[in-house]
């Protein structure tokens, strides 16, 4: 089950990549088929989705792959995966949708967007070291293609500076990885078992310094202060649905890389270092929100708010690793940093479509550009004032339900955590004043004869949008299957 | 007793295999060349089934000289591959020409040194393997007789001539204060020998060794002969020699005393080359030359597991793994460069994807695979070599590796940038079906090498001989 939902994407892609004759109608809708066949299959996944007692994994699968380092094609998802494998397929299918009407190289466009689906969906569920690195360097070349293929304005070099940067994360994320794996005994790239091992528990200045490569590779990816800097030039050239998978689905590699491999494999070193973490999430969140508000670019200042949420992950995950502080508040911060995965996944997934409507009508992001736009466009400027509300986290949005539980959570085990708070009052100004700019006031030298958002479009946006008002309204189901999952992480990472 | 030739097989049908298609060749017209291409490959094919055939069997050492054991027989198959794979990439560029049967001939030479040069237990054998291996390929980069080549032959000739005297006073040394040449003897005879005497004959040795393996200190002709020489004696130079190399350095240092530190010269020899190559190969505009500097960076690679032989049960394994890997990687690399003989530089690659998707696809694999992409080929190489080299104490030698690997994934990329990029295709040369072909099959090769990783290396697991 699990393995069909990672690889038929992939499978799917091969066939398209291979089929030179198809016509380009054919392409675009097969996508669209096949990524809404993934989300059904994921809902069943879902609906038969029983947690597992214990630290114990769901539809696992184990078959031996190379023996020689013990390393297996292990699949398997629990509390943490399952919702980020959903936010996977849903904007993935989100983004098929929105590129129903691509012209350029659509056939070529599907294959490579589902083989990416595959991978992201990969790294999710895989529950081996060497299968995760396999599935996470090759999300990075696959965005690379999409960058330097799809993208506009200066779109190969906003590539490379994505590749080599990430790239120089992954090779950081392997050498601990490496580290990791001897350091077990016996020898295994298993993630379950390296979990029950905790090696290195013994050793502080060895498993400091694989935290430390594993960190670094994680935070590239994620990313937090000072690791950001390819994010805002890969955004900004990348293509609308490009830049809503980075932010959406690729940016989550990272943070699902603190809560699977970071926190439950080297519990000693993260408590040693939570309060680092803590405090690179709390300058990733300030810095973040900060700079975001002095950008003038729609694009460059979705990018920096998503390394401003991102940031609350990193003090929910940091917090969690400050043994001090009450197992509930840490359980609490856990789960809202999950949330806000998902959360952030669908808002900013939603944010980037919307500026790529921007891009594709007007050719510029530039709020001086705009204005007035609710009186030519009145269906965008509806959707971009949701987005904009749910991101900076309105109740009864997804965004607030995570925010709130990183911070009772986080400021339960400790007050430092409230030192990020002034992140949210930032944010909320920064995107008043777009909404502002953009969709108020006299009409901007492009807003003239700017053509509304239409039927596809409205699809996708608004799609990735109830989703997350349906979150923000009846968080249960998700926060139930999220929390057993954060109480063994927790356990995991206080022994 | 140990004085039996059937072991010797795969060898013996290399090197007939090289004498009948040159007499083969003398007689033919030149239309009727491709008879001595058949007794070549029929020869390699010959050498690779009786090789085959012995692997899993117990190791042991034959005629007190040459050892056959899990490695040998890795790299007879590795090495037979290879150059079956150089041949089928090599066909359009040869068919026909003058020196047909010449090339055949002197490719099965070449590649009999490197598989004697990686069996052997004895350094005087290994002294004839490496004059075994060296000469023809001297004559194989002179033989496209243009200045280039003619440049880069002499250059080659004359760091061969060079580094072969190294390799001789090292032995001379080691002979003289170990008091044997074969290595079960001489590991004996070292124990007790002055250190100084051992460093100096160890260091002659090896950098002797490292002019075939293509590392530093003699790197020097390897960027000039791929880039100069044709497109078939480049893709044998950039692959064959090395294979027999570092398998021979392996079992040399198994053999060396504590009292000399020849871990740290592996090691910091590692270092050196791997960036040295990946520092070079960053301004190259030349596909070839490229090619050759990303060569010599991976030397660096293949000498970790050097540095800590004997002390990680992984080393031997890894090398092999790596040595496969690289070998069909690179050679994917160079059938493509084969199949599009028009486009010399990095530029003339633009509009590859679309025009030609298959070579497009087989490049993009094996440069991801350079790079250590995962799941291919060298990423599994790159992984296990990792992982060795760490296990044996070198955890800073990895992150110099690590941080070598992401520096050559710069100039990869500046190769797959414009074949990937909509623009106007240089006009299409004549088509070349064996290049095409062999660059496909080779490419599948090595996506399968890093799937069926498993299988493999359990394969190679297999204990030294002697």
């Amino acid at each position: 089950m699990l393995s069909l939902i990672v690889f038929l994407p992939l499978a799917a892609a091969a066939v398209l990549a291979a089929a030179r004759r198809l016509p380009d109608a054919a392409a675009r809708w097969s996508w669209v088929a096949v990524t809404v066949a993934e989300v059904v299959l994921v809902a069943v996944a879902v609906v038969r989705y029983d947690t597992p007692a214990g630290a114990g994994l769901a539809f696992e699968q184990q078959v031996p792959w190379i023996p020689s380092v013990r390393s297996s094609y292990h699949v398997g998802i629990d509390g943490l995966s399952l919702p980020l494998v959903a936010l996977t397929a849903v904007v993935f299918c989100a983004c098929a949708v929105h590129a129903v009407r691509e012209e350029r190289r659509p056939r070529a466009q599907a294959a490579l967007f589902l083989f990416l689906q595959s991978v992201c969906l990969g790294v999710f569920a895989a529950q081996d070291l060497i299968l995760f690195f396999v599935f996470f360097d090759l999300s990075i070349v696959g965005m690379y293609f999409a960058i330097a293929g799809w993208g506009h304005g200066n779109a190969a070099r906003s590539a490379m500076k994505f590749f080599l940067y990430t790239f120089l994360g992954s090779l950081a994320l392997l050498v601990g990885f490496i580290g990791l794996y001897l350091g077990a005994q016996p020898h295994t790239f298993d993630i379950p078992q390296l979990a029950a091992a905790a090696p290195l528990a013994n050793s502080p200045v060895v498993g400091g310094l694989v935290l430390a490569a594993v960190l670094v590779g994680l935070a590239v990816k994620t990313p937090t202060v000072p690791f950001h800097t390819w994010l805002p030039p890969a955004h900004t050239d990348a293509s609308a649905i490009g830049s809503a998978v980075l932010a959406g689905v690729l940016l989550k590699l990272g943070t699902y890389g603190f809560v699977r491999i970071a926190m439950p494999l080297l519990p000693d070193a993260w408590q040693a270092w939570s309060w680092v973490v803590l405090a690179v999430g709390i300058v990733s969140v300030l810095y973040g929100a900060l700079v975001a508000l002095a950008q003038t670019n729609v694009k460059r200042m979705i990018a920096y708010t998503s390394v401003n949420h991102m940031g609350y992950v990193v003090v929910g995950v940091g917090a969690a690793g400050i043994v001090g502080g009450g197992t509930q508040a840490r359980e609490l911060a856990v789960t809202g940093a999950v949330t806000q995965m998902v959360s952030h996944g669908l808002i900013t997934a939603a944010l980037f479509l919307l500026a790529g409507v921007l891009q594709d009508r007007a050719s510029s992001y530039e709020m001086a550009d705009y204005g007035g736009l609710a009186a030519p466009a009145p269906r965008f400027a509806g959707l971009f004032a949701v987005a904009a509300f749910a991101s900076l986290g309105l109740p009864a949005f997804s965004g607030f339900i995570a925010e709130f539980q990183v911070f009772t959570g986080s400021i339960g085990v400790t007050w430092v955590a409230a030192l990020a708070l002034p992140g949210i009052l930032i944010t909320a100004a920064l995107f008043l004043r777009a909404v502002q700019r953009l969709l108020t006031g006299p009409p901007g030298a492009r807003s003239v004869g700017f053509a509304d958002v239409r039927g596809r479009e409205a699809l996708a946006i608004g799609g990735l949008l109830v989703l997350a008002l349906v979150v923000g309204i009846v968080p249960g189901p998700l926060l139930d299957l999220i929390t057993p999952a954060s109480h063994t992480v927790v356990d995991l990472v206080s022994r | 007793m140990n004085e039996d030739p059937l072991a010797l097989l795969p060898e013996i049908a290399v090197l007939a295999g090289a004498v009948l298609s040159l007499l083969a060749g003398s007689f033919l017209p030149r239309r009727r060349q491709w008879v001595a291409r058949l007794i070549a490959v029929a020869a390699l094919l010959t050498a690779g089934i009786a090789a085959a055939v012995t692997m899993g069997g117990p190791p042991r050492t034959v005629f007190d000289a040459f050892a056959v054991d899990t490695a040998t027989n890795t790299i007879r198959l590795v090495v037979v591959a290879a150059t079956l794979l150089v041949i089928g990439l090599g066909v359009d560029e040869l068919a026909g020409t003058p020196r047909e049967s010449e090339t055949y001939s002197l490719l099965l030479l070449s590649a009999l040194g490197a598989v004697v040069m990686a069996g052997t237990t004895d350094l005087l054998v290994l002294l004839v393997s490496f004059l075994l291996g060296s000469i023809p390929l001297y004559g194989l980069i002179g033989m496209a007789r243009s200045p280039g080549s003619a440049e880069a032959a002499l250059k080659t000739y004359l760091l061969g001539a060079l580094f072969g005297i190294l390799l001789m006073l090292g032995v001379t040394v080691l002979y003289g204060v170990g008091g044997a040449t074969s290595y079960g003897p001489l590991a004996v005879g070292l124990g007790d020998a002055p250190a100084a005497a051992v460093a100096v004959g160890v260091v002659g040795v090896l950098v002797g060794l490292m002019f075939k393996a293509g590392g530093v200190p003699g790197h020097f002709w390897v960027p000039d002969a791929a880039q100069a020489s044709g497109t078939t004696a480049a893709a044998f130079l950039t692959t064959v020699p090395k294979i027999g190399a570092l398998v021979a350095v392996y079992r040399l240092v198994l053999v060396l005393p504590g009292s000399v530190d020849w871990r740290l010269l592996v090691a910091v020899l590692a270092a050196v080359t791997m960036t040295l190559g990946n520092l070079a190969a960053f301004a190259q505009t030349d596909a070839r030359r490229l090619l050759g500097w990303s060569t010599v960076s991976h030397v660096g690679y293949l000498l970790l597991p050097v540095a800590v032989a004997g002390r990680s049960t992984e080393a031997l394994p890894s090398l092999l793994l790596y040595l496969g890997g690289y070998a069909v990687t690179n050679l994917t690399a160079f059938a493509v460069v084969a199949a599009l003989p028009r486009r010399r530089s990095l530029a003339e690659y633009r509009g590859m994807a679309a025009a030609r998707p298959c070579l497009a696809g087989a490049l993009l694999l094996s440069l991801l695979s350079l790079v250590g992409t995962p799941p291919t080929a060298v990423f599994i190489g790159k992984l296990t070599v990792f992982t060795a080299a760490w296990d044996g104490g070198y955890a800073w030698l990895v992150v110099v590796a690590a941080a070598n690997t992401v520096a050559s994934l710069f100039y990869h990329l500046r190769w797959i940038a414009p074949v990937f990029r909509r623009g106007p295709a240089p006009a299409a040369g004549e088509r070349r079906p064996f290049a095409t072909t062999a660059a496909v099959l080779a490419g599948g090769c090595v996506l399968t090498l890093g799937l069926a990783a498993g299988p493999i290396s359990s394969l190679l697991d297999g204990p030294l001989a002697g």
